[in-house]
């Protein structure tokens, strides 16, 4: 699992951080691949979960075998879906696509921005009734937000696709949750214990495709994607990966600062999860 | 921001923050991440916000317990994991609940530190979930205790009597064989020898917590041990198998002859296969690998690959020590799955050694384990179990048990294979002279256990009573166990938790075997609706046990409910209720499989009583013997 700066030797000794999480991560698919069928990966084409299909292509010798999954709000980026149509080809990805019901058939009592993104959560629960799925596998770090530093690697959610985190199941040593009730499925979560910073020194060290939205153009950049309507870039003339990773490496500002429904009230993200979002 | 790129080549060293509820965890990780410069601006802003909006200064421990419930309660419900960063090193802090109840969290958390931080608040001294982490902290195998004496400015920083408070903690982690690295006198709240030095305690010259975790050991390397690589899976792609699994320890190459599982097949590493990397010729402890092998044997998921001189342990009774994470006790019986790396094994807890007291930390035999304890258990498999006692700095070596709801119920550091140790009591059931032979002869009858399940008022115990009266009419010695009758006397100890029920099984099966053995014919007559209680009782009976399936439907025996038990549960005045709220497991293959929604009692009994007479007629050749 050695990186190509490397391959002189072809005898390991050590492995350093970036190997362990890579390492980590395939055990994790790998674990998934066996205990959950249909399983399947929610691509939504951000970095993250390009790197998360190109740990599946290293845990399974080049390829993906399962589908991929893109629950379409209808409101990426028009760079987003040009992306997915080019590496659905490449990658000779299994991709499948759910749409999201209209935000009018949201929970009123959200604010604007969550109401918008629990779109995503309805589009993906009609995904996994419909596909019956046992295992989900969906990109989300425990540095990004509070409330996802508290997530297991396997995290089972019941027929409600509730999340319940209060009678969540112990997990250590490497040992996860199966699904043992008709109606629950498991989210699995390989990225869990990678950072931003980690994602940006990966895909710099594999030379992982992205969208160029993640880099500056005029003096602003994406550092995180989501619908259109609700992301704001960030200022930034980081214009290649390695001045993105100068950037991150110095900056103070956190990751979903540009995604606005982390930001309207203190329990608005929260609440979202527990219903089911990422 | 050169620190990041140093920090980089080196894995984060985790380590668990655990000690006694309101000892100060939360409030010292807050401080520790701001007062060495690893908050973003955001986050100092929103726990001030927060903070005032309680109408509170600022609470460090709100950075930790970013979730609202949390936050209304101030308690920690789960174990958080914060990446942290110094002088150039990487750690991760695990901050685990110090609410009694939530065990299960701090496991989750604290499973793979390295190093741990144990608060206690220097005022009041350890504390009863002091203990409890500290002796979870032993058997994980974590070595490494910094104890973080905090709230000494209650004390009013006098060393005399933060050095009582060291000598008491000192005393009870040496009870534990627990070795505390270092003790550091600090008060988080106000920074005192977290990241700074304290002016108000000039007698201290030790290090400051900060200090204190930079002298934190490295990880050590698994790789110089002999190799352990379990199977995680095999793959076929493009006509080509791969063995895919994580080495736990050691290295393998291409070219290494490896032997393969208990059913020791031989196979050579022919390649070490991987995308978008250079060809491998070897891989080490940690990484995940897929290899192939000549010749091309599928091994199974859980079979460990070793090399021919290093073989592991290899047993079917393990002893182990435990820490127990079910609500309800552990009793001897109870059977689980252990899954120990990628293996799963079907395992019955045959004897609790001792019973680890937590109130004066003394061990003691015990006849259960209770909710969140700790104990030394014997395991015994129907199947060799290959595996490495359990030593600290490595991660295979420790199982979890598993129930049959799929839940991970405790977990289990192996100590060994169970060997009798001395004064361990012994026992050694005498042989009766009289042989099976002689009892049939006389009685004319083979002994035999007829096993009746069936969910409440399908008709067990009424099927069996009138086969019974028939056979004993027929000149059969005949005799009724159910389940109702043993309640009354000998089980009426145990109520309904899943533990009592199996327990349960396992007398009335222990009592059939003795009654078997004396030559009877015995029905039983018992719900027993989980397959692996009666798969116990098949096993504890032996030879001679059928399994008959009294089979009607639910709708039909709550209609019928003669005890009025459907009732009581539908209207929730009893809960665990077979077929309500509680599953019911139908035998795959029963013996005989009896319908009773349809058709007469009488016919039922009828095939039920013939059917006993075939089973439990002798054979020609044991009657011309006679």
């Amino acid at each position: 699992m050695k990186n190509s700066n490397s391959p002189q030797t072809g005898f390991e000794s050590t492995m350093d951080h970036l190997d362990q999480l890579e390492a980590q991560s395939v055990f994790i698919l790998r674990e998934a691949y066996r205990k959950l069928r249909p399983l399947a990966m929610l691509w939504s084409l951000g970095k993250d979960s390009n790197v998360m299909v190109w740990l599946a292509k290293k845990a399974f010798l080049g390829r993906v075998p399962f589908p991929v999954m893109h629950v379409d709000t209808g409101k990426k980026f028009p760079e987003m879906y040009n992306f997915r149509d080019e590496y659905t080809k490449r990658w000779d990805l299994d991709l499948l696509l759910g749409t999201c019901p209209p935000v009018e058939e949201m929970d009123p009592s959200l604010p604007p921005a969550a109401r918008s993104a629990a779109r995503k959560t309805a589009g993906l629960a009609a995904m996994i009734e419909k596909h019956k799925l046992q295992g989900v596998i969906a990109g989300i770090r425990r540095d990004e937000q509070g409330t996802r530093a508290k997530e297991r690697v396997f995290s089972p959610r019941g027929a409600s696709h509730k999340w319940d985190i209060r009678n969540q199941p112990p997990e250590f040593w490497d040992q996860y949750a199966t699904p043992h009730e008709e109606g629950m499925h498991i989210r699995v979560h390989p990225l869990l214990a990678w950072r931003e910073i980690d994602i940006w020194r990966y895909i710099e060290r594999e030379g992982i495709p992205l969208v160029d939205l993640y880099f500056a153009k005029n003096g602003k950049r994406y550092r995180s994607l989501g619908d259109q309507d609700i992301t704001n870039p960030v200022e930034s003339n980081a214009s290649t990966l390695a001045e993105v990773i100068a950037e991150l490496e110095t900056t103070r500002t956190s990751e979903r600062s540009g995604r606005a429904m982390d930001h309207e009230s203190e329990d608005a993200f929260e609440r979202l999860r527990v219903a089911g979002y990422l | 921001m050169s620190k990041s790129v140093t920090a980089s080549q080196d894995a984060a060293t985790p380590i668990v923050i655990v000690g006694h509820v309101d000892h100060g965890k939360s409030t010292l990780i807050g401080r520790l991440l701001h007062d060495t410069d690893n908050l973003q601006d955001g986050k100092v802003a929103q726990i001030i916000e927060s903070s005032k909006k309680r109408g509170l200064k600022i609470e460090w421990s709100f950075l930790l317990d970013s979730l609202q419930i949390e936050r209304d309660q101030g308690v920690t419900v789960d174990s958080t994991r914060i990446p942290f960063l110094l002088n150039g090193r990487e750690f991760v802090i695990v901050d685990a609940p110090g609410h009694r109840q939530f065990l299960r969290n701090m496991i989750t958390g604290a499973a793979d530190a390295e190093a741990a931080v144990l608060v206690v608040d220097a005022a009041e001294g350890a504390r009863e979930q002091t203990r409890r982490h500290a002796m979870l902290l032993h058997l994980i195998g974590i070595r490494h205790v910094i104890v973080l004496l905090n709230k000494v400015d209650l004390l009013d920083f006098d060393q005399e009597q933060v050095r009582q408070v060291e000598q008491s903690v000192s005393e009870l982690l040496a009870k534990l064989d627990l070795e505390a690295a270092l003790f550091v006198p600090a008060s988080a709240r106000d920074g005192d020898n977290i990241a700074a030095r304290s002016e108000r305690m000039p007698w201290y010259d030790g290090p400051t917590l900060t200090e204190a975790l930079a002298q934190v050991p490295s990880p050590a390397s698994r790789a110089n041990l002999p190799l352990r690589l379990p199977v995680q899976d095999v793959y076929r792609f493009n006509d080509k198998r791969y063995v895919a699994g994580r080495i736990e320890r050691g290295r393998v190459r291409v070219g290494d002859t490896v032997i393969i599982g208990t059913q020791k097949t031989p196979a050579r590493i022919a390649s070490i296969e991987s995308w978008h990397t250079a060809p491998q010729l070897s891989a080490i402890a940690g990484q995940s690998v897929a290899v192939t092998l000549e010749p091309d044997v599928i091994p199974d998921r859980g079979d460990l690959l070793h090399l021919p001189d290093a073989a592991p342990v290899e047993a079917s009774r393990i002893r182990t020590r435990l820490f127990w994470l079910r609500q309800e006790p552990l009793r001897v019986g109870e059977s689980f799955k252990l899954r120990l790396a990628t293996a799963e094994h079907a395992v019955t807890v045959t004897s609790i050694e001792s019973v680890l007291n937590l109130d004066d930390l003394t061990e003691q035999p015990g006849e259960e384990v209770p909710a969140e304890g700790f104990a030394e258990i014997t395991l015994s498999a129907s199947e060799n179990v290959q595996f490495d006692p359990f030593a600290p700095g490595t991660a295979d070596g420790r199982g979890v048990l598993v129930d049959r709801q799929q839940r991970i119920v405790g977990g289990a550091p192996l100590i060994g294979p169970a060997e009798i140790a001395v004064g361990e009591k012994v026992i050694h059931p005498s042989a009766s002279t009289v042989t099976v032979q002689d009892r049939e002869r006389q009685k004319g009858q083979r002994g035999t256990v007829f096993w009746l399940t069936g969910l409440s008022g399908a008709g067990k115990s009424t099927l069996a009573r009138g086969a019974e009266a028939a056979l004993f009419s027929a000149g059969l010695d005949v005799t009724v166990l159910d389940g109702d009758t043993l309640r009354t006397g000998l089980c009426k100890d145990l109520g309904f938790s899943e533990a009592d029920r199996t327990e349960n099984v396992r007398r009335a099966a222990e009592v059939a075997r003795i009654l078997r053995d004396a030559g009877q014919i015995v029905l039983v007559a018992l719900i027993s609706p989980l397959q692996s209680d009666r798969a116990l009782a098949r096993q504890i009976v032996g030879d001679g046990f059928e399994e008959i399936f009294v089979d009607a439907d639910l709708s039909i025996c709550e209609k019928r409910d003669p005890k009025g038990l459907y009732a009581a549960a539908r209207s929730g005045k009893i809960s665990g209720f077979t077929g309500i709220d509680a599953p019911y497991e139908a035998p795959q293959s029963p013996a005989l499989h009896l319908k009773t929604d349809a058709g007469s009692a009488d016919s039922a009994v009828k095939t039920l009583a013939s059917f006993v007479k075939d089973t439990a007629k002798l054979t020609g050749a044991a009657r011309a013997s006679s």
